[in-house]
C-alpha cells in the first residue's frame, strides 16, 4: 500500500477506546482488527469499512492490557493464501535458525573456563535508611555517588544523604504506590510516578525548609500506571514505561510526547538507557515476557527476546552496552548478548524459586546483582554462571537493587520499609 | 546449577494471574449461593430446558449491591466472562457481561483457570478432533486453521489424539441432553478464553516481516561477542570496588570520604586509577569531564579543537529542551557547517550535504550522521594520538597514588561521627554552568572585521 494504513488514525484515551479511521483510506477490502492479549481478553470480531469510516468500541481496562491496533489490510494478494504466507514464515524461520546456529560458536560458559574465579564475597551492610512509613518500592542513585531518591506505597517521596543519613527533602504524592522515581543527571531534580498515571519532576533546593513538592511538574501522562522512569543524559528528556503496555519520550520543559513505544502486548514493568556513546537505544521488559530493545530516534522495536516463561520485573544494561541482564517472576535472571542477538545464560538454582524483582550489574560486569521476592540478595559470576554470595538482612521481598556510580556500594530498597547500603 | 542457554518454549501462552484470580473466585461462589446470589431462571432451548441461566442485568445489579459501586459493575461482569468465570449464552464469542436481558451461565470449577491444569495443544487438538467426528464441518474458519496446524505440529500424536477424541465423543453421548448441552457449552466456553479467534492472516504477516528484519540484522560470531564482554570485564577488574579494594579506601567502609573528594570534577592532580582509565576507550574520555578537560588541552596544542567542540554542541542540541532546538541547531550551523564558518569540520561531502539538507528543518537527531563521522574520527585516529602525546604522559606522571588508609577502631568510631557533607551537587552544578558559561565567551570566534572596525574607530 502506499499510503500509510493508519493515517487519520485517532485513540483517544480513556474508559473507552474509538478507533475511528478517517477517510483517505481506501474504500472496500478494508479490515481493522482490534486485537486482544493474553488470550483472555475481549475477543473482538473484524469489523469492515464500506467506504471512508468505521468505527469499534473496545472496553480498556485495567487487569491486563488490552488495544493494540493492527494495520489495516487490504485483502489478500494476489496468489497469497493464509498457507502460502504460513509456508513462507516456516521458512524465514528456518532461515533464522540457520544463521543464529551458524554464529552459535561457543558458549559463554566456556569463554569463561580461561578467566579466574572471584575471591569469595563478604558483604556488609552499612547503613539502614529508615523513615519510610510503609513499603519502598524504588530508588535511584544520584551522580554524587552517595544521595539517593526512593519512593514508596504510602506516596512518600523521601531524598537522602545516604552517607550521613540526612534526609534532606521529602516529597507528598497525592496517590499512593510510587513505583518509580528516579534522580536528575544534574543532581537539581527528582522525577516521580506510579498509579497517578503520571511522572512528575520536582526541582530540588538548598533550603532543606523549603517546601519542594509544591514546585512539581507533571511531565508524563499516561493511560495506566507508570511502572519506571529514567532521565536521558540530561535534566531535559524523561523516559518513562507503563502498565498501558507502551513506554514514552517526554520534554520535561513543555511536557511535550517526543516519542512512543508500541509494541509491548501487555504491561511494560522496567526500562533501562544504553550507556554506549551514541546513547540512542533502551531496553524495556514487560508482563508478556518479552524484553525490547528501541531505538530512541525511530520509536522502533529492533530486536526482541522472549525466553523469560514469566513477568520480566526488570532489565538492566550490562556497562559496556553491548549486552543487558533481566530478572523474572520465572525465580530466573537471564543474561543476552546484543550483537550475536540471543540469551546466553540463565542465572537459576533448584533452591530460587520465588520470582527476582530487580537486577544490578558491578562496575565491571562481573558480578550481578539481583534482588528477590523471599527476602535474599542473590549474587551472580556473570561470566560462570555461579553463585557468588548471598545477603540476608530484609524481611520483606527486596524491591530493588542499586550499585552505586562509582561502583562503590550497593543498595537495596524493600517491602520492610528501610533501604540498605551494603560493601565488601 | 551452570549457566544453561534455554530454548524458547513455542506454544507458551500467558498463564493467569494467580493472586487476583483467588479474589475472583471466592465472589463467583458467592454468586452462585442459592440464598444470597444472583437471581436464577431458565434457558429454553427449543425444547429442552436448561436451568441455572442469569440475566446479565441481574448478575450486573447484584455485583453492585455486593461491591457498593455502579460505575465499575459493568467492567468487573466482563472481566469475570474475559476469565471465563461465566460464560454467555447467545454470542458466545463475545466475551462481554452485557446489562440486558441476555443469559449467561457460570462455568464449572473444572474448567476455572485458577486450576493448575495449562491448556495445552494436545488438548486442544483433542476437542476440535472430537468436534470434527460429531459432524464435519462444524469447525469455524480459524479453528479449521488451527486445526490444520495442529495436525502438522502433533503429527506424531495423531492417532493418540484421534482415540481420545473418539472416546470422549462416546462417553458425551451416553449424557442425557440438557447435560451434554451444558457440557458442551462449557467446554466451548471454556476454549473460546483460551484460544480467542484471532486473525491468522494478520498474525502471520507480522511475523514474517519481524522475521525478515531479524535476519537482515548484521550479527556477529559469539566467539567474538562473547570474547568482547569478557574482555571489558578483564579490563575494568581493578577498578571494580566489588572486586578490588579502593584506594585510599571506600568510603562506606571507613566513613571517610577522601575516595570522593580525590576524584571531583575539578582536581588539580587527578589519581593514577583515574587516568588509567581514560586511555580504556574514547567514550570513557569524554564522560568524564576531567578527562574531557585534559582531551582539550591537547586538542588546542594541535589546533584540532573543533571536533570536539562539535560534538559537544550537537549533544546539547540532542538532549536539549525542544524549545531551544532551532536556535542551538542555527549556531551549529553558523559556527561548524556554513562556507567559512569559524569553527568548520571537515567532514565528508555526502554527509556534509545531508546535515545541511537536514537543517532547513532541524529535529533532535538531525546532525546524527555528522556527529557519528567526528566521533568515529576521534576514535580511530585523535584519540590514540592522545594516549601517545606529552600532554597524556604528563598527566600520569603528575597523577597520585593514594596510600590506603589504615584507621584504627578508635579512629573508625571518629570517622563514623564525624562524616562529611561533601558539596551539594546543586551547587557543583552552578558552578558548572558558570564555568562553562566562561569558557564559551572566551572560545567564541573573534568576529575580525567589529575588532578592526573598533580598532578603527578608536584612531
Amino acid at each position: 500500500m502506499s499510503q500509510d494504513p493508519l493515517e487519520g488514525c485517532r485513540i483517544s484515551a480513556g474508559k473507552k477506546s474509538a478507533v475511528s479511521l478517517g477517510k483517505a483510506l481506501h474504500p472496500p477490502n478494508l479490515l481493522v482488527v482490534v486485537e486482544g492479549t493474553c488470550g483472555a481478553c475481549v475477543a473482538a470480531s473484524p469489523v469492515s469499512a464500506p467506504e471512508g469510516s468505521c468505527s469499534y468500541n473496545v472496553a480498556h481496562h485495567h487487569l491486563c492490557v488490552c488495544v493494540r491496533v493492527c494495520m489495516a489490510w487490504q485483502g489478500l494478494q494476489k496468489g497469497e493464501t493464509l498457507a502460502s504466507l504460513k509456508q513462507e514464515s516456516e521458512n524465514l524461520r528456518r532461515k533464522l535458525e540457520e544463521e543464529r546456529g551458524k554464529l552459535t560458536d561457543v558458549e559463554l560458559h566456556q569463554v569463561a573456563e580461561k578467566v579466574e574465579t572471584v575471591a569469595a564475597l563478604s558483604i556488609k551492610t552499612r547503613r539502614v535508611l529508615k523513615g519510610h512509613g510503609n513499603k519502598v518500592l524504588s530508588m535511584d542513585w544520584c551522580k554524587d555517588k552517595r544521595r539517593l531518591v526512593s519512593s514508596s506505597q504510602d506516596g512518600k517521596v523521601i531524598v537522602w544523604d545516604a552517607f550521613t543519613l540526612n534526609k534532606e527533602h521529602g516529597i507528598t504524592l497525592p496517590c499512593t504506590w510510587v513505583m518509580a522515581c528516579a534522580y536528575a543527571p544534574s543532581g537539581c531534580a527528582v522525577a516521580c510516578g506510579g498509579l497517578d498515571n503520571k511522572c512528575s519532576v520536582v526541582p530540588l533546593s538548598l533550603d532543606r525548609n523549603e517546601n519542594v513538592t509544591a514546585k512539581k511538574k507533571s511531565v508524563a501522562m499516561h493511560t495506566n500506571y507508570v511502572s519506571g522512569c529514567s532521565f536521558t543524559n540530561s535534566d531535559m528528556q524523561l523516559l518513562t514505561s507503563s502498565g498501558d503496555g507502551t513506554c514514552a519520550l517526554w520534554d520535561v520543559e513543555s511536557g511535550q510526547l517526543l516519542q512512543s513505544f508500541h509494541g509491548h502486548t501487555a504491561d511494560v514493568l522496567s526500562l533501562d538507557l544504553a550507556p554506549s556513546e551514541t546513547g540512542n537505544t533502551f531496553v524495556s521488559g514487560g508482563c508478556d515476557m518479552k524484553a525490547n530493545v528501541w531505538d530512541m530516534r525511530s520509536g522502533q522495536n529492533i530486536q526482541s527476546f522472549d525466553n523469560h516463561q514469566s513477568d520480566i520485573n526488570c532489565v538492566k544494561y550490562y556497562p559496556s552496552g553491548d549486552a543487558f541482564a533481566s530478572a523474572s517472576d520465572d525465580a530466573t535472571c537471564r543474561f543476552y548478548d546484543l550483537r550475536a542477538d540471543r540469551e546466553v545464560a540463565v542465572y537459576q538454582k533448584d533452591s530460587i524459586i520465588f520470582g527476582a524483582s530487580s537486577v544490578d550489574f558491578s562496575l565491571s560486569g562481573r558480578l550481578l546483582f539481583a534482588g528477590y521476592n523471599d527476602y535474599t540478595i542473590n549474587v551472580w559470576d556473570v561470566l560462570k554462571g555461579t553463585r557468588v554470595s548471598v545477603l540476608f538482612g530484609h524481611e520483606n521481598r527486596v524491591s530493588r537493587v542499586r550499585v552505586s556510580p562509582d561502583g562503590t556500594a550497593l543498595c537495596s530498597a524493600s517491602w520492610d520499609n528501610t533501604l540498605r547500603v551494603s560493601r565488601t | 546449577m551452570t549457566i544453561r542457554t534455554a530454548r524458547p518454549n513455542r506454544g507458551q501462552h500467558v498463564p493467569p494471574r494467580m493472586h487476583c484470580l483467588k479474589k475472583l473466585e471466592a465472589i463467583v461462589v458467592e454468586m452462585q449461593d442459592p440464598k444470597n446470589g444472583v437471581k436464577n431462571s431458565v434457558q429454553k432451548l427449543n425444547v429442552t430446558t436448561i436451568p441455572h441461566a442469569a440475566a446479565g442485568n441481574d448478575i450486573i445489579a447484584w455485583i453492585n449491591t455486593k461491591m457498593k459501586t455502579t460505575v465499575e459493575a459493568q467492567v468487573f461482569g466482563t472481566m469475570l466472562v474475559a476469565y471465563g468465570y461465566i460464560y454467555p449464552l447467545k454470542n458466545h464469542n463475545k466475551l462481554v457481561m452485557c446489562n440486558d436481558s441476555s443469559l449467561y451461565r457460570f462455568q464449572t470449577p473444572y474448567f476455572w483457570p485458577t486450576q493448575k491444569w495449562v491448556p495445552e495443544d494436545s488438548d486442544y487438538a483433542i476437542y476440535l478432533a472430537k468436534r470434527n467426528i460429531r459432524k464435519k464441518g462444524q469447525l469455524e474458519p480459524y479453528e479449521q486453521t488451527h486445526y490444520n496446524h495442529l495436525h502438522e505440529w502433533l503429527n506424531h500424536k495423531w492417532e493418540f489424539i484421534v482415540m481420545q477424541a473418539t472416546e470422549q465423543y462416546k462417553a458425551g453421548r451416553d449424557r442425557n441432553k440438557p447435560d451434554r448441552v451444558i457440557f458442551d457449552c462449557q467446554e466451548r466456553a471454556y476454549w473460546m478464553v483460551n484460544r480467542p479467534p484471532v486473525s491468522l492472516w494478520l498474525f502471520v504477516r507480522g511475523l514474517n516481516v519481524f522475521y525478515q528484519q531479524a535476519i537482515m540484522r548484521s550479527k556477529v560470531k559469539s566467539s567474538v561477542s562473547l570474547g568482547a564482554l569478557v574482555k571489558y570485564i578483564t579490563t575494568y577488574k581493578n577498578h571494580d570496588p566489588f572486586l578490588a579494594p579502593c584506594q585510599p579506601s571506600n568510603p562506606w567502609q571507613t566513613d571517610h570520604d577522601a575516595y570522593w573528594t580525590l576524584n571531583m570534577r575539578r582536581v588539580e592532580a587527578p589519581t593514577k586509577m583515574r587516568v588509567e582509565r581514560w586511555s580504556f576507550s574514547l567514550f570513557e574520555l569524554l564522560t568524564d569531564l576531567r578527562g574531557r578537560d585534559d582531551f582539550k588541552i591537547f586538542l588546542k596544542k594541535e589546533f584540532s579543537g573543533e571536533n570536539l567542540a562539535f560534538w559537544e554542541a550537537a549533544e546539547e542540541l540532542k538532549w536539549g529542551t525542544a524549545s531551544s532546538m532551532s536556535t542551538k541547531a542555527e549556531t551549529i550551523f553558523k559556527t561548524f557547517l556554513a562556507p567559512g564558518a569559524p569553527r568548520w569540520i571537515n567532514i565528508d561531502g555526502r554527509t556534509m550535504g545531508l546535515t545541511v539538507k537536514g537543517l532547513e528543518h532541524p529535529h533532535r537527531y538531525v546532525l546524527e550522521a555528522a556527529q557519528t563521522h567526528v566521533f568515529l574520527l576521534m576514535k580511530k585516529d585523535t584519540f590514540f594520538r592522545y594516549l601517545k602525546s606529552p600532554t597524556y604522559k604528563e598527566i600520569q606522571k603528575k597523577a597520585l597514588s593514594p596510600e590506603t588508609h589504615s584507621f584504627s577502631p578508635a579512629q573508625l568510631q571518629q570517622n563514623a561521627q564525624n562524616r562529611s557533607p561533601g558539596i551539594h551537587p546543586i551547587i557543583l552544578w552552578q558552578q558548572e554552568e558558570e564555568e562553562k558559561a566562561k569558557a564559551a565567551a572566551a572560545s567564541a570566534p573573534v568576529d575580525v572585521k567589529a575588532v578592526m572596525s573598533k580598532i578603527d574607530r578608536k584612531k
